[in-house]
């Protein structure tokens, strides 16, 4: 059976990792390989790096970051952040990368998608969705849930999926950062209209919360940064957890 | 020393990566000659079985892989490639074994590609030497190999029974990726090198 997929999710800015992160026996706490390395012994079943660099050099150093995590790294990971067009895709996929996420240049040019499948495959297109509930609907947001866009977020998903995306990360920006939980109703629902994989993210803050998610809305995987870096959740613990709640997880 | 068929179908970067930290040796094949240099033959492969097809057609070292008999490991694409027919494309292969590559069908209510980790099922073989009962790999792939007893070194359940690794005299198949499975995957890269017939 199909293990349902733990992912932690890493800032990264000018190469290096950032947000506090407090394994202890970490030396450099923002060596993004370094940290890579310590989050798939732990059991991490894929990893994403969320690249937040505004400078102009952010094409170089996250190639150069890439490779780096890609020869030390022995599980799967995402690149995200940046990428406009197919040789930005590229690049990465050269430099090691096993996915690539886009958002807010799918919204812009939907078309990115369909020709990112037909370049590389469907399996590297990860279409990223900030969600956020407006006046009874599910509305796609740009930059980080500031901007809001005119596409209802149940809407955006199937078009995206039709155009060729092969996995959906989405993120409730109601529930991130509450760790109260993620929002499981709207990621069932989505995940009822699809036949791609989802991801679930925002709102992680228990193990009671991954549970939960994976119960309620079957997702496939689910996302989380906080909990994962501060330790209060270690993921050998967590996937012992989840695999007496009968949740199939690779241990 | 490994010799990677290098036809263009795909990535490598994450392979050699994995062969480097295994301090495993590894060079590329281009020409015939070349697959004289290597005590064995990985041929990897991502993306479209009959676009990987044409790729391996043009560089035109088809009948020299079929005659090997040196330790082969097709990867992914690379396995379906030793297959005789592929649904995507409706693409003639090698024909090393004789099995056929199927599209895993919407009817089976599950979820298209195949991606993620998944269990497998190992029969007694060398490349699985070392791996336990319930060992997970890394899988993304919408095509799969039909589950035959006869090749069938390892299987693994999506919607239906299929074959995740696959044997035929020196040439070894194997569906997940274990560049990307791990320890586990780790391992069966190194229980390849140790191959020797």
């Amino acid at each position: 059976m199909l293990s349902k997929r733990i992912i932690p999710c890493l800032d990264v800015k000018d190469g290096r990792t950032v947000k506090g992160v407090n394994f202890v026996d970490l030396r450099d706490a923002g060596d993004p390989v370094e940290l890579a390395a310590q989050y798939a012994q732990q059991g991490a079943d894929e990893l994403v790096f969320l690249d937040i660099t505004a400078t102009h050099e952010r094409r170089k150093t996250m190639i150069e970051m890439v490779k780096a995590v890609a020869r030390q790294l022995n599980i799967p990971f995402t690149i995200g952040g940046g990428i406009t067009e197919i040789a930005d895709a590229e690049a990465l996929l050269n430099a090691g990368a096993d996915k690539i996420s886009i958002n807010s240049a799918a919204v812009r040019n939907p078309k990115l998608i369909e020709e990112l499948a037909k370049a590389f495959g469907v399996q590297f297109v990860v279409l990223a969705v900030d969600t956020k509930h407006v006046d009874g609907k599910n509305m796609v947001h740009l930059n980080g849930g500031r901007l809001i866009t005119e596409l209802e977020t149940e809407n955006w998903i199937k078009q995206a999926e039709d155009l060729g995306a092969g996995e959906i990360l989405l993120t409730s920006m109601d529930h991130d950062g509450t760790k109260a939980g993620f929002d499981c109703g709207l990621l069932h629902k989505v995940n009822q209209m699809i036949n791609i994989p989802i991801i679930a993210s925002g709102g992680a803050g228990s193990m009671e919360h991954f549970t939960e998610v994976f119960q309620k809305a079957n997702v496939d995987a689910a996302l989380a940064a906080s909990v994962f870096h501060y330790g209060e959740i270690l993921i050998p613990d967590l996937k012992q957890e989840l695999k007496r709640n009968h949740i199939p997880v690779r241990i | 020393m490994i010799g990677i068929v290098n036809y263009g179908a795909g990535n490598i970067f994450s392979l050699t990566a994995a062969l480097e930290r295994l301090g495993l040796e590894y060079g590329m094949v281009n020409t015939e000659g070349d697959l004289e240099k290597y005590s064995h033959i990985i041929i990897p492969g991502v993306g479209h079985a009959g676009a990987a097809m044409k790729k391996l057609n043009q560089t035109g070292l088809v009948q020299a892989i079929k005659a090997l008999t040196k330790p082969v490991l097709g990867i992914c694409v690379g396995m379906q490639l030793i297959t005789e027919h592929s649904e995507e494309g409706d693409a003639a292969l090698l024909d090393i074994v004789p099995v056929k590559t199927k599209k895993f069908g919407k009817s089976l209510n599950i979820k298209i590609p195949h991606m993620g980790w998944n269990q497998v099922t190992p029969e007694n073989n060398l490349l699985f030497e070392g791996i336990g009962d319930n060992a997970q790999f890394y899988f993304v792939h919408s095509y799969f190999i039909e589950y035959n007893p006869i090749f069938d070194i390892a299987s693994a359940d999506y919607g239906l029974k299929f074959s995740a690794a696959v044997q035929k005299d020196n040439f070894y198949g194997v569906q997940f990726h274990p560049e990307k499975s791990g320890k586990a995957g780790e391992q069966i890269l190194k229980n390849f090198s140790n191959l020797s017939l």
